[in-house]
């Protein structure tokens, strides 16, 4: 019974396995690469990279996150698992340029 | 101009709505506006401090402190509208019952606006951190729309702050009789929303699962990004595409507050006597 409620509880929290890590950079507020494949049906780690000096925002409606990167800084943010399919995103802060979709298959 | 406007008045504009939202609960408490200035003037001081810290901060806890940082902050945020609506389960029956007692409960009034001062505080520090830091991306950008953009920043913050005004005149105008209901029930789903939002931020720090994820995916019925969506987000903390821990959340969050607050409600007439 304690074993359970021991489970129960741990159970939420998230598994410490090595997860597929992925970089994404920007640069004169773009995303490189602008297309990313990543595997579907697993948790993935991606690492976001800024190499200009002003903050952005990595922020994506359909894989729902948001995160703000310092200039110069690096951002981990997890996402999934995806379904197959394309997952856009953009950095909020300069909506124009910096525009990328992750491709889950 | 009009991109940079939008960005701050969206970044604002949860902060201002709160804002409007704890002032109009709170009328009739002594003290209240110096509270809401030391919890806005501290929100402001502090936004500066977090969004020049930003590298720091993200860095800590191997890449997952702006989560756990922001999650903190959410968390705090819904602790203290949970009290506030359980409080006020009381409170506001008898300051509805006798309208004229401003001065109503000055002791435990007190108790009560100093913490929503820290909830004002904590929620214009969130909402200002990135609103200064994308300002002072536009400020340290070189080039000829400079100007253009940051007027446009300075647009947009004034059309948040007139935003949470408005919506603060609006609630002012309901009757007091169904005052303390309305801003309830608005409350009760902004601290759901959050604890939403808490949970969503746990999960892409890798913190808790995501259990399902997405749970569902409303996106083509309602996106995120229109203007219902949007407002829905804002108010009740909808979500497009929400993975099944935020719904956990959401919903715990909604059902223990409304608990909270049945259970707190005064029993009728011949059982308050005692």
């Amino acid at each position: 019974m304690k074993a359970l409620v021991l489970a129960c509880l741990l159970y939420p929290l998230a598994s410490l396995a090595a997860d597929a890590e992925f970089g994404l950079t920007i640069k004169d507020h773009r995303f490189t690469p602008s297309e990313l494949k990543v595997p579907a049906g697993q948790k993935v780690k991606l690492v976001v990279s800024n190499l200009d000096s002003t903050p952005e925002e990595f922020e994506s409606h359909e894989l729902n996150r948001e995160k703000v990167i310092a200039g110069h800084g690096k951002a981990t943010i997890y996402i999934g698992p995806l379904a197959p399919g394309k997952y856009p995103f953009f950095g909020e802060f300069n909506e124009k340029t910096a525009r990328g979709v992750i491709v889950a298959e | 101009m009009f991109g940079s406007a939008i960005i701050v008045f969206r970044e604002t504009l949860e902060a201002a709505l709160l804002i409007g939202i704890i002032a109009a609960a709170t009328r009739g408490l002594s003290g209240r506006n110096l509270w809401l200035a030391i919890g806005m003037g501290a929100g402001l001081a502090g936004s500066l401090v977090v969004a020049g810290l930003t590298g720091t901060i993200a860095e800590m806890a191997e890449g997952a402190g702006q989560e756990l940082f922001n999650a903190a902050i959410l968390g705090i945020a819904v602790l203290m509208l949970g009290w506030h609506n359980i409080w006020m389960a009381t409170h506001g029956r008898e300051m509805a019952a006798q309208a004229k007692s401003v001065g109503l409960a000055v002791k435990s009034g007190q108790r009560e606006m100093s913490a929503l001062a820290i909830l004002i505080a904590l929620a214009v520090l969130r909402e200002g951190s990135e609103t200064a830091l994308f300002l002072y991306g536009l400020a340290a950008s070189d080039g000829s729309s400079r100007v253009s953009l940051l007027s446009g920043g300075l647009l947009g913050l004034a059309a948040g702050i007139a935003a949470g005004w408005a919506l603060y005149s609006g609630l002012s105008r309901i009757p007091l009789r169904h005052f303390f209901t309305v801003t309830s029930v608005l409350i009760l789903f902004l601290a759901a929303g959050m604890a939403g939002q808490m949970a969503r931020l746990l999960i892409q720090g890798d913190i808790i699962r995501p259990l399902a994820s997405p749970l569902w995916d409303s996106s083509s019925l309602l996106p995120m990004d229109s203007f219902a969506g949007n407002l829905l987000h804002l108010f009740a903390g909808y979500e497009a595409r929400p993975s099944g821990m935020q719904v956990l959340f959401y919903t715990l969050t909604f059902l223990i507050i409304l608990a909270g607050m049945r259970w707190n409600r005064p029993r009728p007439r011949q059982a308050t006597a005692t």
